[in-house]
Order: C-alpha cells, then sequence, then structure tokens
C-alpha cells in the first residue's frame, strides 16, 4: 500500500505518472512530493510507487 | 500611540492576545499589495482594511464587469464600468478611513513589477492567470519579499506562502509555467470558493506581519467546497529550482520573459 494524502492506496508498482493520468491530473498543474522530496515532472515516468511510500499531490488551479 | 477613535475601532483585536496594541501598531505601520482586485482580492483587500492595515496597495487594470458581481464582493453594481483599482479603493476606504490606498492601475510586466512590489511588506497574488502568478512568484523570489499564493476554480483551490529562504516556492513545485489553463470564465467559479481563499490569504499577510502563528510555508492548503474536504499537503523546497534553487538559471525577470506571455487576444476581456 502507498499512502497517497493520507489515504491507503493500491498504487505499488505503478509509476508516478500512471498513478496521476488515472487519477485526471493534468500533468502541468500539480506537484508531487514522494517520502519528503518534490518529484521532478521529468521523473514522473520512471519513479515507481513502492510499498509504504508517503506520497502528497496536490493538483493547482490557476483562477482568481 | 493609537488615538480615540482607533481604540475603539481595533478594541475586538486588543483582546487577541497574538495581536493586542502592540500588533495593532505593527498593523497600521504595516504596506501590504494586492495584486488583483477581483475574486481573491475582493475577501482579502476588505479584511485588510479592516484589520487596519495602515497602507494598503492595489494592483488592477480591468474595470468592474456586471459579470464580475456574482463573487468580486468588493464591487457593486452602480460601478460598473469603473476602474477595479478606484472602485476597490473606495470600498476600502469606506470600511476604513484611517489608512492610505494606493492603486496601480497597471498591467504587471517584467520591466515595471520589481518597482511596484519594491515599497511593501507582503504581497497577496490574487491573480486570475499562471502566467501572472509565475511572473509574481519569480519576482517576489528575486526581490526577497514574503507572499501569499492562491489560485481558485470552480468550488475551491489552493494556498501557500512564500517566506524567502523559508519555503518552496510556486516554481519548486510545478516547474514550467502551465500555459492554457482554465479560466474561470471557461469552468465557471463561486464566489464562496473565492471568498474562503481570499480570505486565507488575508490571514496569512496578517499572521506575518504580526510574527504570529504558523504560514503556511512548506504547506499548501487545498479546499474543495463541494465536499468540504480540506487538506494541508507538506511540501519541500527544490533544490533545482530554477528560480530559488541552489543554482538559479533564472536571474532576472528578462530570462524568462516568454513564461509570462499571455496571448494579446486573453488579456482583454468581459470576465476571467
Amino acid at each position: 500500500m502507498v499512502t497517497i494524502n493520507g489515504n491507503a492506496v493500491h498504487a505499488t508498482g505503478k509509476t508516478v505518472q500512471q498513478y496521476l493520468e488515472e487519477n485526471n491530473y493534468s500533468l502541468t498543474r500539480v506537484a508531487v512530493e514522494l517520502n519528503g522530496e518534490i518529484v521532478p515532472k521529468t521523473n514522473y515516468a520512471e519513479t515507481v510507487l513502492k510499498d509504504g511510500d508517503t506520497v502528497e499531490v496536490v493538483g493547482f488551479v490557476g483562477g482568481g | 500611540m493609537l488615538n480615540e477613535e482607533q481604540a475603539k475601532r481595533y478594541v475586538r483585536h486588543f483582546v487577541l492576545k497574538e495581536i493586542g496594541v502592540q500588533g495593532q501598531k505593527k498593523l497600521l505601520n504595516a504596506k501590504v499589495l494586492v495584486i488583483g482586485a477581483g475574486g481573491l482580492g475582493s475577501p482579502a483587500v476588505m479584511y485588510l482594511a479592516a484589520a487596519g492595515v495602515g497602507t494598503l496597495g492595489i494592483a488592477d487594470y480591468d474595470s468592474v464587469d456586471v459579470s464580475n458581481l456574482q463573487r468580486q464582493i468588493i464591487h457593486t453594481t452602480d460601478r460598473v464600468g469603473m476602474k477595479k483599482t478606484l472602485s476597490a479603493r473606495q470600498a476600502a476606504l469606506a470600511i476604513n478611513p484611517d489608512m492610505t490606498v494606493h492603486v496601480h492601475d497597471t498591467w504587471l510586466t517584467p520591466e515595471n513589477i520589481m518597482d511596484i512590489i519594491g515599497d511593501y511588506d507582503f504581497i497577496l497574488d490574487c491573480t486570475d492567470r499562471f502566467e501572472t502568478k509565475f511572473l509574481i512568484n519569480d519576482a517576489c523570489v528575486l526581490a526577497g519579499k514574503p507572499y501569499s499564493h492562491a489560485g481558485v476554480l470552480g468550488w475551491g483551490g489552493q494556498a501557500m506562502t512564500y517566506v524567502p529562504k523559508k519555503a518552496p516556492c510556486l516554481r519548486c513545485l510545478l516547474g514550467e509555467v502551465p500555459h492554457h489553463a482554465q479560466t474561470c470564465r471557461e469552468a465557471g467559479v463561486l464566489g464562496a470558493a473565492v471568498g474562503v481563499l481570499g480570505s486565507i490569504q488575508a490571514m496569512e499577510a496578517v499572521k506575518y506581519l504580526l510574527g504570529q502563528g504558523e504560514l503556511l510555508c512548506g504547506k499548501v492548503l487545498t479546499f474543495d467546497g463541494l465536499s468540504m474536504n480540506m487538506r494541508v499537503h507538506n511540501m519541500t523546497a527544490d533544490p533545482q529550482c530554477a528560480v530559488c534553487g541552489k543554482d538559479p538559471v533564472i536571474r532576472n525577470l528578462y530570462d524568462s520573459r516568454e513564461d509570462y506571455e499571455i496571448e494579446p487576444c486573453e488579456k482583454k476581456g468581459d470576465d476571467r
């Protein structure tokens, strides 16, 4: 299990990019922190989520 | 010393141990700039004026449109067509004449933004486009100015606070500017949603000026009014950040000028 935004999620083995796409996040408007470090956008496709990982995902909006 | 009128007006602040008379003096001596007198800027300007922030700057280039009034509560039906800066100043001074309001009736550019933000202690990004949000972010990082970011769309949005050397900046978290993002005109927005986020920005400004409480530094608050979910996500700075990282490639705003450019047809519009 992976803890994403405080919830236990079955995402082990998925890449960050797969998780974001499956959950309809726009890759350009999202910030991902994995175990306390920001994941650069260029690493989304190759970063694989492991059992016990803690992830924060924030989708940003630009209106005001 | 506070005068008699001030002693009456701010009496509810004096009871708060985090403010008191000393804190009120800090607020009265403070200078805050609100960029964007729209959805987020409306509650922000009104609460900062009411709280007795002594000098408020209001920057906007637009005029009040009837389609703004569903959420931009600082403006009124009889001020449709008036410059937003002047309408917002009128409203702020009606709430609290005990303050100075400077208006910056201009479109922000890499050429003028450093001069505009230079005089202020804290800045609120209440704008409605990522391009302008990144211009403000990069300018504040380069100038060493603290600021509050917020964005809103539909029923919710996010807020975070940048303090130099103490927090990640917007570019740490998003990297590149997300061009062509949905606007409130396209996706819709609820007035109360911008009210929540704009009020949070005003609260961050007041806490920063007082030196009290915990800011949204290294944290992004997300709010969704439909589900009523609110979460504070911890976020760290990116050491490789192009503007605030160890070896920044953006050393002045001209280096990244194309990031801030908006299609000319998007500049004009009744409502964003």
